[in-house]
């Protein structure tokens, strides 16, 4: 049981600090554009693959710096040339827009590396197991994720409450138009936020890459997870999003470690009606199998009994 | 307006140009439905290659009873409804011979399609060469006459694959691992019902299901199967939710043997490969291109000269094409009608290995010596690697033809 206990929350924390790098920069340009940026994921997907073609060609870490830099500069020149353009003409726009660009990027990734998975290795460096617990290796790959994220998280934190841009990036964040008017160039507020919330998710993508698989239908498993941790954070809150990816993570691998059903709450259905053939199978549903659906009742219970969010300030 | 119908003149005058082309040339068309666009479209694209490959080849001997054969591709995308709209229309095109395989569910459509097509259409009749489809109804209680089975169903890979675990002895505790849906769960109640059997030695420690293509992180499942004490585990997952699962386990240093259906699609040797898991990963098909038989050696090397970027080929569609053909000759017509009863009962060398196989009448389905490989480092007379990996699957164990028949529910209704 122990054994079960501490290995799940190791993993569940792992699992939670990579959706934290994500949703990180999804939060900050949710809730200063107001628009969900459907392409969040996909950015995620851009840093893999450059990523991958960097370490091919001078190795895994220049492609750990160089591949957000790409990915977030791709990202300023979107939110530049696209976002600003059809933001006239509303969020109804701005969504589908990024809705469009999420196609666009994943027939692109498939034009270029195929469909099939690339072969991206974890750096030969970090290739061994750190430590052994109950006979479950710990690769020492996992570790460095987990610190990377955590040193992001407080990187960030660092420059939005210490920094004069981090100051500005807060004031737009609510008042946009007063900042305006107080000499700021709010636009480009937005673009640097864009670039570096693209850049985030890529360094997330870089790092998952080798970890998970690299192939061009990963932003579709990750994408609508974002939401439920942007969501249940609350909007704008790193600290609401940091929680929510660990909540979440954790959550999600309690989850497949139970394997309680209502058939063991309330024992075993007996009767042969028709309602019995109808409930038998909800019966024997164990916990596990619903795992991929707890994030999203956490979302739905969140939206109905604190719409703003655990650490939100404004409502959703 | 003005353009618009001008490019539509073209595009008519383009389509009249190919039906003129094909009224005018008698080919012997076979027409391939199967997935050329979407998700399924990689493994679509290989069965189209390998159909063209096959047809270059019987028409450089001159064809089949004097006739070229021609392909005619029809994507479906992997849809039961866009399946049937384009074999009606390959019926329309002269099509007696349709190829199909991709998705139970599409061939399903397809099969009961093409019956009721048959039944109100005499002397229209089509044929439908399922080369990869393997839910067991297919060929149990919707069997039809019309239809002809050539990969071993789920009923025969379990009962193959269950029978080669219960008889190694160093398999004690044994987890089930699969997605939840109808081939995860088909798959995990046979081989539950078979391991867990009185007397088998076995016990199956665990029964799980994951989520269909959904799950981000298997570590989770692999601390519950380490937490289990299992020695083995045997899985239907194919694709991601095989390759994060396996990478996992390298991750977690999980040191069970794996005993998998699809281990050897695309994308999965690489991760075998990245997780290091050396000669522990095993996978029950028709064979595997490192059998020590030369004629298939030296046609598979052939093969993959001519498709560097795509070098898989499914050897079963060799032995599809391969007996379709032989009815063909046979019966000298290539009227189904007339070259169906040929098919029935057909032995036939097989491509992978040249041992004998046989089209059941009863239920047509195709029984054929099935192999259990695992992936490894390769030795002597083992020049196929896989993905570039330096590995490639070599055979663990033989099943004999004989070992793999199942019984069947099918009751076949027969044209009279």
């Amino acid at each position: 049981m122990l054994e079960i206990v501490l290995i799940s929350s190791l993993n569940g924390v792992l699992f939670g600090m990579l959706l934290f790098l994500m949703a990180s920069g999804l939060t900050v340009i949710f809730s200063m554009m107001g628009v969900l940026n459907f392409a969040h994921a996909s950015f995620y997907m851009l840093g893999a693959f450059f990523g991958f073609e960097i370490s091919r060609h001078v190795g895994f870490w220049p492609g750990l710096v160089v591949a957000p830099v790409l990915v977030g500069m791709i990202g300023m020149l979107v939110e530049r040339y696209g976002l600003r353009t059809v933001h006239k003409h509303g969020h109804v726009a701005e969504l589908l827009f990024t809705f469009g660009l999420t196609f666009i990027i994943q027939e692109l990734v498939q034009m270029i590396w195929g469909k099939l998975a690339v072969d991206y290795r974890v750096p030969p460096i970090l290739d061994f197991p750190a430590f052994t617990i109950f006979s479950t290796e710990y690769p020492a790959y996992k570790i460095f994720e987990l610190l990377t994220a955590i040193a992001i998280f407080l990187a960030l934190l660092l420059v939005i409450k210490r920094t004069r841009i981090g100051l500005v990036v807060q004031a737009s964040l609510s008042h946009p138009e007063m900042v305006g008017m107080l000499g700021h160039n709010v636009d480009r507020v937005f673009m640097l936020v864009f670039g570096v919330g693209a850049g985030l998710a890529a360094v997330a993508g870089v790092i998952a890459g080798p970890a998970l698989v690299t192939q061009s239908n990963m932003a579709h498993s990750l994408g609508p997870i974002l939401f439920v941790v942007v969501v249940v954070g609350g909007l704008g809150s790193l600290g609401g999003a940091f929680i929510a990816s660990l909540l979440i993570g954790l959550l999600q691998t309690f989850a497949v470690a139970s394997n309680a059903s209502l058939a063991d709450a309330f024992g075993e259905l007996t009767g042969t009606g028709p309602l019995a053939a109808y409930l038998g199978d909800i019966w024997n549903v164990t916990v596990a199998q619903l795992s991929a659906v707890m994030p999203y009742l956490l979302l739905v219970l969140i939206l109905i009994f604190r719409p703003r969010g655990l650490m939100g300030t404004r409502e959703t | 307006m003005k353009k618009h119908l001008f490019s539509t003149a073209i595009a008519l005058s383009l389509l009249g140009a190919t039906a003129m082309h094909a009224v005018a040339e008698d080919t012997f068309k076979i027409g391939y439905v199967d997935p050329l666009s979407g998700g399924g479209a990689a493994a679509g694209q290989i069965g189209l290659n390998q159909l063209k490959y096959i047809a270059d080849e019987i028409n450089g001997k001159g064809g089949v009873l004097g006739k070229q054969v021609e392909i005619i591709p029809y994507d479906n995308k992997l849809d039961p409804q866009v399946s049937l709209l384009q074999v009606q229309k390959a019926i329309d095109q002269g099509v007696r011979v349709i190829v199909q395989g991709n998705g139970s569910s599409v061939a399903a459509a397809v099969e009961s399609f093409v019956t009721k097509f048959n039944s109100r259409n005499p002397g229209k009749e089509v044929v439908h060469i399922n080369h990869a489809a393997i839910d067991p109804s297919l060929t149990n209680d919707n069997c039809s006459y019309w239809h002809f089975a050539f990969d071993a169903n789920v009923n025969i890979k379990v009962e193959a694959m269950t029978n080669f675990m219960k008889a190694n002895d160093a398999i004690k505790k044994v987890y089930l691992i699969s997605q939840d849906y109808s081939f995860g769960h088909s798959v995990a109640d046979a081989a539950a019902k078979k391991l867990g059997a009185e007397g088998s030695g076995i016990e199956v420690v665990g029964n799980e299901f994951v989520p269909l293509q959904k799950v981000t992180d298997f570590s989770p499942y692999i601390a519950k199967i380490q937490a289990s004490g299992a020695d083995s585990v045997m899985t239907a997952n194919w694709g991601n939710d095989l390759q994060l699962l396996i990478k996992a386990a390298g991750d977690a240093g999980l040191g069970v043997n794996w005993y998998t259906f699809y281990a050897g699609l695309a994308g999965t040797p690489t991760a075998i490969k990245q997780a290091g898991l050396e000669d522990k990963v095993f996978q029950i098909t028709e064979g595997v291109n490192n059998i020590d038989y030369q004629p298939m050696q030296e046609k598979v090397k052939d093969y993959i000269s001519k498709h560097k970027d795509a070098p898989i080929y499914y050897p079963r569609l060799f032995n599809a094409m391969g007996m379709v053909f032989k009815a063909v000759e046979e019966a000298n017509s290539e009227d189904p009608v007339k070259f169906v009863p040929k098919l029935e009962g057909m032995r036939y060398a097989d491509f992978i290995d040249g041992k004998e196989g046989f089209m059941r009448k009863d239920d047509h389905q195709y029984f054929q010596t099935m192999y259990i490989s695992g992936l490894g480092a390769l030795g002597a007379n083992q020049p196929f690697d896989e993905e570039g990996t330096g590995w490639g699957w070599k055979v663990a164990a033989t099943v004999p033809v004989d070992e793999t028949i199942v019984p069947t529910t099918c009751d076949m209704e027969r044209p009279n």
